[in-house]
């Protein structure tokens, strides 16, 4: 029997801080600009509050790209929170590669509340950056991967 | 190349934004040699910026600038009028496909009342 | 476990057009936990708010997910309906299912799918959400303003109208600030001292208002509706409370070298001296640079001279602690030092004059009585030359890159006024642009040019050099495409203005943000102009950026009402989503504290012994949810995982990543 072969669809996950980038991804919904459903937003208050962790257990789980969006650089609402980010950021890019995960499946952008053209642009480039990667493997748990 | 490309390469050479200028006119005020100069600071900034460099560069103006740079030094915007006529000076001796001037050619207008260009270049160059 | 209820809203069509509600509600029913799923035209609407709340009741429900628009929009909107019926509002969650969905896809079942997703994600959190109180802190009903110039001195007597207790803080021996070496006002000519002294004497007399004068603020501790301040009081070597301000100390004491400030160092005071004739409070002041007893110990003439024995060469700095609820910045602005402006001879020529200079010469309480001659030869000057734009709009080194915005204005009224005192003289201003934007100020302008005849030349004077008892003016007029030079007997330069030296160091106290330029950046441009970044901190007059005094007037009275608005709460309501730190794990290492951008954890040590008998004693954070912010900086900071934030705890988003992932 032939299995028929679906058209890959990559599981991305965006988190957005609060203030600038989930304005901003709100903003691209109310100018109905289009962006694939595989990105599922979530929301966090500044993007300081990502954990790098959360960025590996969702590789863990299928996630094949993983997106962090915060206010630009001087813009934070917490004043500082996003350069913590950025230098998180940075030492966990060279900790993936160290794991062999393409650094194309993880970004960081800043996005600021009217930037919902920006927001969409952004999605639109790297769902197709990572459809090109293709799927996740590397970290995935094979116990979560749907079948 | 029509003026508005020789202007770009001017503004090229002489690494000036003329848009950086706010019509002041203290390069104009500051200028020692105003009154022998057709056109004066200020307007280099404004011959570059609109294009019509050819006037310039057909002006004796640029032999009369006496490179004393007061305009560059009190400029309050940092736009350095007095590179643009260094640049042009520079354009027309690659004009000629020569890469000094022939004395001749440098018009004849040695004026008794004003120092010539080279001896002030000279004592801003030496001074310290 | 909890019993979650699922609530789809349609929102008309804008979700219900691409995404199958119904398919939604029933998927959701399946997840476990969700006892109750439901969909709806309009969820925000009375009906909806009903339905919610009704089912909570019926349902027993103990946790919510709206699946519906932005939480931007209404989350605030479903968490006061669950708040009603006795529900926690920190239970709720909102899952977007309109800007990040159904308007953003075309396909139905895409959009059906992530929807679902969404929801999904939304009561995994939920699963995990506790209720959550924000704690309320009480405000303390005092304001101090930081500043005694006219933007100070407005604001205060504000504030002190509407019955709250308001301190100010000046450096110098008396407020009034820069208006009260101001000679006569635009675009009305009003006398500058006849409409700021009477109001230098309301905040002397209000009992609400107490006045700090030759003070200066040395630190600045806690947070909104609670700040602890220190305020350094200088020693004036005279007993504020028991002098009389009779001036015979500043009549007879024999140092009469030392330049006098108030009139910009135009001519001598004495080494004790009150400012002015005006000044608030009017107190004596020992200059201690100056004064020979401080100096030499032998002198001692003004405590000789002193009926009330006001003078005590003893007296010491004083420290005093405050308590406040919120916090004015007024600190004003200076005049640029002209030393880097060569060409305009500043320092070569006494005749060369700032504007502010200029002001205190024409002022009838300045070093001439108010009849304009030079200062060098005291000679009544012919012909005057005035320079605009002298450091501003500037983009090199020494200048500014800002328009200080009041030099137009100021320019104008002085090249009125000696047009009209003095007919003959002949008065030049020689401008960039002329910029009059403000009610009658262009009428003003037009005065001094058709009436006054007031020579106004665009162009820049290049250089001025001292000739004889001349002033040689060389300039560029940029319409007649001439050089001009002009034989003045005067230059009067409007020197860029800046924030005052005392602001930075203010604002690194008050952990207020500044810009390039040292002046107090807003809350919004636009929208909170008052307001500092950081709550409790106001702004008002020249520390915010260059302004005129009716402009500042009008912001120090805004910032009044905002101060009011703070000060009429009794207490604070925060917010509840802050960081925590679990004692069991934090190990002490500071990393959170050297993160925080509040500086809202501290330490303590605290007995861990199950005995409490000391016997251990640990180092742990503590959150001050009054000051914390709720960014998280610190729970991803923490090497040993002891913070965590209220409302997006690490357990809840990765919950969340596990539902979207799954």
């Amino acid at each position: 029997m032939q299995v028929e072969e679906k058209e890959f669809k990559p599981t991305i996950v965006a988190f957005c801080c609060n203030w600038c980038s989930y304005a901003g991804a709100d903003l691209s919904g109310t100018n109905r600009l289009q962006y694939p459903a595989n990105v599922k937003i979530i929301r966090i208050p500044c993007s300081c509050r990502l954990n790098p962790m959360f960025i590996l257990r969702a590789f863990q789980r299928g996630a094949d790209g993983v997106i962090l969006c915060g206010c630009h650089p001087g813009d934070c609402h917490y004043t500082t929170g996003n350069y913590y980010a950025r230098r998180r950021m940075t030492l966990l890019f060279s900790m993936l590669d160290f794991l062999g995960i393409e650094k194309e499946r993880t970004r960081v952008e800043w996005v600021s509340a009217a930037e919902g053209q920006k927001f969409a642009e952004t999605m639109n480039d790297f769902v197709a950056t990572v459809t090109k990667l293709g799927e996740n493997h590397r970290l995935e748990d094979l116990r979560c991967k749907k079948q | 190349m029509d003026n508005m490309e020789i202007s770009k390469e001017i503004q090229r050479i002489s690494g000036v934004n003329p848009r950086k200028c706010m019509r002041c006119g203290k390069c104009s005020g500051t200028c020692p040699a105003y009154d022998q100069m057709e056109y004066h600071p200020h307007q280099f900034v404004n011959l570059a910026l609109s294009g019509k460099i050819d006037k310039l560069m057909e002006s004796k103006s640029i032999y009369t600038c006496l490179s004393c740079f007061a305009c560059v030094e009190r400029c309050p915007r940092g736009v350095e009028p007095a590179n643009i006529i260094e640049a042009v000076r520079l354009w027309k001796i690659r004009q000629q496909n020569q890469n000094h001037l022939v004395a001749d050619q440098i018009p004849a207008m040695l004026d008794e009342e004003i120092p010539q260009q080279a001896l002030v270049s000279a004592f801003r160059k030496y001074k310290k | 476990m909890q019993r979650i209820g699922v609530f789809v809203c349609h929102c008309g069509t804008n979700i219900a057009a691409t995404v199958d509600v119904k398919k939604v509600a029933e998927t959701l029913l399946q997840e476990p936990g969700v006892v109750y799923a439901t969909d709806y035209q309009y969820m925000c609407s009375e009906a909806g708010q009903n339905m919610i709340k009704d089912a909570i009741k019926a349902q027993n429900l103990t946790g919510v997910v709206i699946c519906s628009c932005s939480p931007r929009m209404h989350e605030a909107t479903f968490r006061k309906a669950v708040a009603a019926v006795g529900m926690n509002p920190y239970m709720l969650e909102v899952a977007n299912i309109r800007e990040q969905c159904s308007w953003i896809h075309k396909n139905i079942e895409e959009a059906t799918e992530k929807a679902i997703i969404l929801g999904r994600a939304a009561v995994a959190k939920v699963h995990l959400n506790a209720p959550l109180i924000a704690g309320q802190t009480p405000v303390t009903k005092r304001a101090l303003v930081i500043g005694g110039g006219i933007a100070g001195i407005q604001c205060a007597l504000d504030i002190a109208d509407a019955g709250y207790q308001v301190d100010i803080v000046e450096k110098e021996p008396t407020v009034g600030g820069k208006m009260t070496k101001i000679d006569k006002t635009f675009p009305t000519l009003d006398c500058s001292s006849c409409i700021l002294t009477p109001k230098m004497v309301d905040v002397a007399q209000n009992e609400n208002i107490k006045i700090y004068s030759y003070s200066e603020v040395e630190s600045v501790k806690g947070f909104v509706g609670n700040f602890t301040v220190g305020i350094k009081r200088k020693a004036r070597y005279v007993k504020e409370d028991i002098c009389t301000g009779c001036g015979l100390c500043t009549e007879k004491c024999p140092q009469k070298k030392v330049p006098n400030d108030y009139n910009l160092g135009l001519d001598t005071k004495r080494a004790i001296y009150i400012p002015f004739a005006q000044a608030v409070p009017k107190v004596a002041t020992i200059d201690a640079d100056y004064c020979t007893m401080l100096k030499t110990g032998k002198c001692g003439v003004c405590s000789k001279i002193c009926t009330a024995g006001a003078i005590d060469y003893t007296q010491q700095d004083e420290h005093l602690e405050e308590q406040y609820g919120a916090i004015v910045v007024a600190t004003g602005y200076n005049p640029i030092k002209l030393d880097a402006f060569d060409e305009f001879a500043y320092s070569q020529s006494p005749d060369v004059v700032t504007s502010l200079e200029f002001e205190r010469l024409m002022s009838a309480s300045g070093p001439n009585g108010g009849h304009l001659v030079r200062p060098s030869d005291h000679k009544e000057p012919k012909t005057i030359v005035f320079v605009q734009c002298v450091g501003s709009r500037s983009t090199v080194e020494c200048g500014k890159p800002y328009c200080s915005k009041i030099c137009c204005m100021y320019t104008c009224k002085h090249a009125m006024l000696c047009r009209e005192k003095y007919p003959d003289t002949e008065v030049y201003v020689f401008y960039i642009d002329v910029r009059t934007p403000g009610k009658n100020y262009d009428e003003f302008y037009r005065r001094a040019v058709e009436e006054y005849d007031v020579h106004y030349i665009k162009g820049m004077v290049g250089k001025v050099c001292p000739e004889g008892d001349k002033l040689k003016v060389q300039a560029s007029d940029l319409l007649t495409n001439e050089q001009l030079h002009i034989d003045a007997d005067m230059v009067v330069l409007a020197a860029a203005i800046e924030a005052d030296k005392s602001a930075r160091p203010l604002a690194t106290l008050l952990t207020a943000s500044m810009d390039t330029n040292d002046f107090f950046t807003e809350a919004h441009a636009k929208l909170r102009p008052v307001e500092s970044p950081t709550a409790g901190v106001f702004l008002a007059g020249c520390a915010q950026g260059p302004k005129d005094i009716p402009e500042t007037v009008t912001q120090a009275g805004a910032c009044a009402s905002k101060v009011i608005g703070l000060l009429a709460k009794d207490h604070l309501v925060g917010n509840p989503c802050v960081a925590h730190s679990d004692e069991m794990m934090c190990n002490g290492c500071s990393t959170c504290a050297n993160v925080c951008p509040y500086g809202a954890i501290t330490y303590e040590t605290k007995d861990f012994s199950r005995r409490k008998d000391g016997t251990l004693m640990r180092r742990v954070a503590s959150v001050n949810p009054a000051v914390c912010q709720g960014c998280g900086c610190c729970t991803v900071a923490c090497p040993s995982g002891a913070m965590d934030l209220y409302g997006f705890s690490t357990k809840q988003i990765m919950s969340e990543v596990d539902a979207i992932c799954k």
